[in-house]
């Protein structure tokens, strides 16, 4: 035992000189290397936290959300519909949603007005988001300026602004008062946006939605499970969009790879070369180039995970947002909770170390098979 | 103890540039001798050498060292004889740069295992023996041609081999240089090892340590001297 | 004087220092984040809220989960996608299945 930890420790000595022999190539390479872990590990470090947070936080999420489609679009869905919905069995209470989308032209933010169903703001005022407060540079107490639906001003003043801690569900909300909803986008007149409904037992939760949908033919239901099952697709890295961006990142490193499984230097044959003359055997030669790459990918490996790790949880994933926010002025500003999921960091180390060092491999074999009177003769 | 029987070598055979290097040879190296092969470059000096040395394979033939065959022993075997058998002094010193001439001298024992302080105090001793200790942990490129010249000589005897080969050793060295050297191949063959040199240098086959002589021309040996 | 493989263990050991100080650091933040998840419920559930917000450029890539079919449509079937956080944030899973049972 004692003989092979000293095998490898002078193997790995023979190694580490020799990759400081070619440091500004090798360093080039750590380089691109830890980028590479650095961007796949932030889309799993932000993706597997999303996901987290999103699964947490959304089990109070309504139940049914009953949607209605007219000629392809969501439309207002007639408040009538509540009392039949209200018969079916099982059913414990309906009630229609008032919330929309607003586009604010002074800082060309939207923001989703929203009217509570309990305990909301007084009739002239609102309650801002954060993400909210910043666009508009608001503090509690400023008048906010909407455009109604005559046309109209209306001033409406900022009674209480919520808690930064909300910045990942509330950032853009506006709470209103029903009546000042009314008189934003036109009055309700026996409509809503949608219909939330709570029922008695979970497990009826797909057969009552059956029922709606048969009554009322022109709606869409959903259901809270498949709220929290978006958030879980939409954010996997298996699948998706994402998966596409993380293709373009491990075909770059294939890339990387492959560069370096193509070929050895001349230097680099010589080398092995005289290993082979003075007695390393193959299987010798083979671990130094394994241990080659073992030294840069386990290096470029850690390094990256931790920049991706002080990247996503520390700056908020700051190389993401400009694809995030896209076009938008509004952009929450989130802090996400480390929710390491710990099979993908594994799963990162088999995809990024192990070929690598095998990579490494590959091209030093042919030399390494060859029999050493070339370094004799002085050629190759 | 070495032992060459119609042992041929041929390269790129089949192929357009195909190139006889060593046409059929017999020959016997004496053990505790000091032989020297001598001939013009391009004479098939240095192929010989890597057919003793377990460098490379004949194409025909057979080879047989220290009384075992070694023609048609797998690779693994035959790196094991080289380490153990054969010391290599080669004609571009072959030393590994950036490494310290003390690391070069026990790289050939590296992969054995062998405790590095062990391998240390090993190098140490040929270290002493030629006047080389001051260097140790100098890297090599900053050493003399002369310097650098002994540290192959104390690497091509790390773990102290039977037979020593060396190729053109003194084709970089001036002649107070060559004769030092031969000086030192004569006191190896003194401590019972074979020595075998190849050479067309008259510094190395003249010197009066050298005991037998193989003329060798266009990949035949051709007569022999002594 | 293996000073390289010492120096290498040295670095290797710092970052797997590193590293476990980040799952501490982990761990501990999931802890103490118990506050602001349970005001974000609060707020779910007292507003009925259905997603998080996660880009206010579109309103499907605002809410997720209630996008449908025609959301990225827009006003023309031809209408390409031209939100970026359109192409990041794919449609919902219930939206790709057929509806089987709930048209």
């Amino acid at each position: 035992m004692a003989s092979w930890i000293d095998r490898q420790k002078n193997v790995l000595d023979f190694t580490l000189s020799s990759l400081l022999r070619r440091k500004g190539k090798n360093l080039a390479l750590l380089a691109v290397y830890t980028l590479l872990v650095f961007l796949m590990a932030s889309v799993m470090l932000a993706t597997s936290a999303i996901r987290k947070e999103a699964s947490t936080v959304l089990r109070e999420a309504p139940e049914m959300v009953v949607q209605r489609t007219v000629a392809g679009r969501q439309d207002p869905i007639p408040l009538a519909y509540l009392e039949k919905i209200r018969d079916i069995a099982g059913v414990v209470s309906s009630d229609g949603r008032l919330w929309g989308y607003y586009y604010d032209p002074v800082v060309g933010a939207n923001y989703t007005l929203l009217v509570p169903r309990e305990d909301g703001p007084d009739p002239g005022t609102v309650t801002i988001g954060p993400g909210v407060a910043r666009a508009r540079m608001a503090s509690t107490g400023d008048t906010l300026e909407f455009k109604g639906a005559s046309g109209a001003l209306i001033e409406l003043v900022v009674g209480d602004i919520l808690s930064t801690d909300s910045e990942l569900v509330a950032s853009d909300l506006v709470l209103l008062s029903a009546a000042d909803y009314g008189a934003i986008f036109g009055p309700a007149d026996g409509l809503a946006t949608d219909l939330v409904v709570r029922v008695a037992n979970p497990r009826e939760l797909q057969t009552i939605a059956l029922k709606i949908a048969e009554r009322f033919p022109d709606t869409r239901i959903i259901l809270r499970d498949e709220m929290l099952r978006t958030y879980d697709a939409v954010f996997s890295w298996r699948g998706g969009i994402l998966a596409i961006l993380l293709f373009g990142v491990v075909l770059a490193f294939v890339i990387v790879s492959w560069d370096k499984a193509s070929g050895l230097s001349q230097e680099e044959r010589r080398e092995i070369g005289i290993l082979k003359a003075v007695g390393w055997e193959t299987s010798d030669v083979i671990l130094m180039k394994f241990w080659e790459g073992a030294v840069v990918s386990l290096s470029a490996y850690f390094i990256g995970v931790l920049l991706a790790y002080i990247h996503v949880f520390f700056f908020s994933a700051r190389l993401f947002a400009p694809v995030l926010k896209g076009w938008a002025v509004l952009y929450p500003q989130f802090r996400l909770i480390p929710f390491i999921d710990a099979s993908q960091l594994t799963a990162l180390f088999f995809l990024t170390v192990v070929p690598y060092a095998v990579a490494t491999i590959i091209p030093s074999w042919r030399a390494s098979v060859t029999d050493p009177d070339a370094v004799m003769k002085g050629i190759r | 103890m070495i032992t060459l029987d119609k042992a041929r070598k041929v390269f790129s055979q089949g192929k357009p540039n195909e190139f006889v290097a060593l046409h059929e040879t017999s020959l016997v190296i004496e053990a505790d001798r000091l032989t020297v092969i001598r001939g013009p470059s391009g004479s098939g000096k240095t192929t010989l050498l890597s057919l003793i040395g377990c460098m490379a394979r004949p194409t025909s033939g057979r080879i047989h060292v220290l009384g075992r065959e070694i023609t048609s022993l797998p690779e693994r075997f035959l790196t094991e004889i080289r380490r153990k058998t054969f010391g290599f002094i080669f004609q571009q010193f072959n030393l590994i740069p950036g490494l310290t001439a003390l690391e070069n001298v026990i790289l050939p024992a590296y992969p054995t295992g062998e405790r590095r302080s062990s391998l240390e105090r090993r190098a140490a001793g040929l270290f002493e023996l030629f006047n080389l200790a001051s260097k140790a942990r100098s890297r090599v490129e900053w050493l003399s041609g002369g310097e650098a010249q002994r540290v192959t000589i104390a690497r091509a005897l790390i773990n102290d081999p039977a037979v020593v080969i060396a190729d053109e050793p003194t084709a970089h060295l001036d002649s107070k240089l060559s004769r030092e050297f031969m000086d030192t191949m004569g006191r190896l063959r003194n401590e019972g090892r074979t020595v075998l040199i190849a050479s067309h240098d008259p510094l190395v086959y003249e010197h009066p340590a050298v005991e037998r002589v193989f003329h060798i021309r266009d990949g035949r040996i051709d007569g022999d001297g002594r | 004087m293996m000073r390289r493989t010492r120096s290498f263990g040295l670095f290797m050991l710092g970052l797997l220092v590193l590293f476990v100080l980040m799952a501490a650091h982990a761990a501990l933040s999931v802890r103490g984040a118990g506050p602001v998840l349970r005001e974000e419920a609060r707020l779910v559930r007292r507003f009925e809220l259905t997603d998080l917000c996660l880009s206010t450029e579109a309103n499907y890539t605002r809410h997720l989960s209630l996008a449908d079919f025609h959301t990225a449509f827009q006003d023309h079937p031809l209408a390409l996608e031209h939100f970026p956080s359109g192409a990041l944030l794919g449609p919902p899973p219930h939206l790709r299945r057929s509806h089987g049972q709930l048209d």
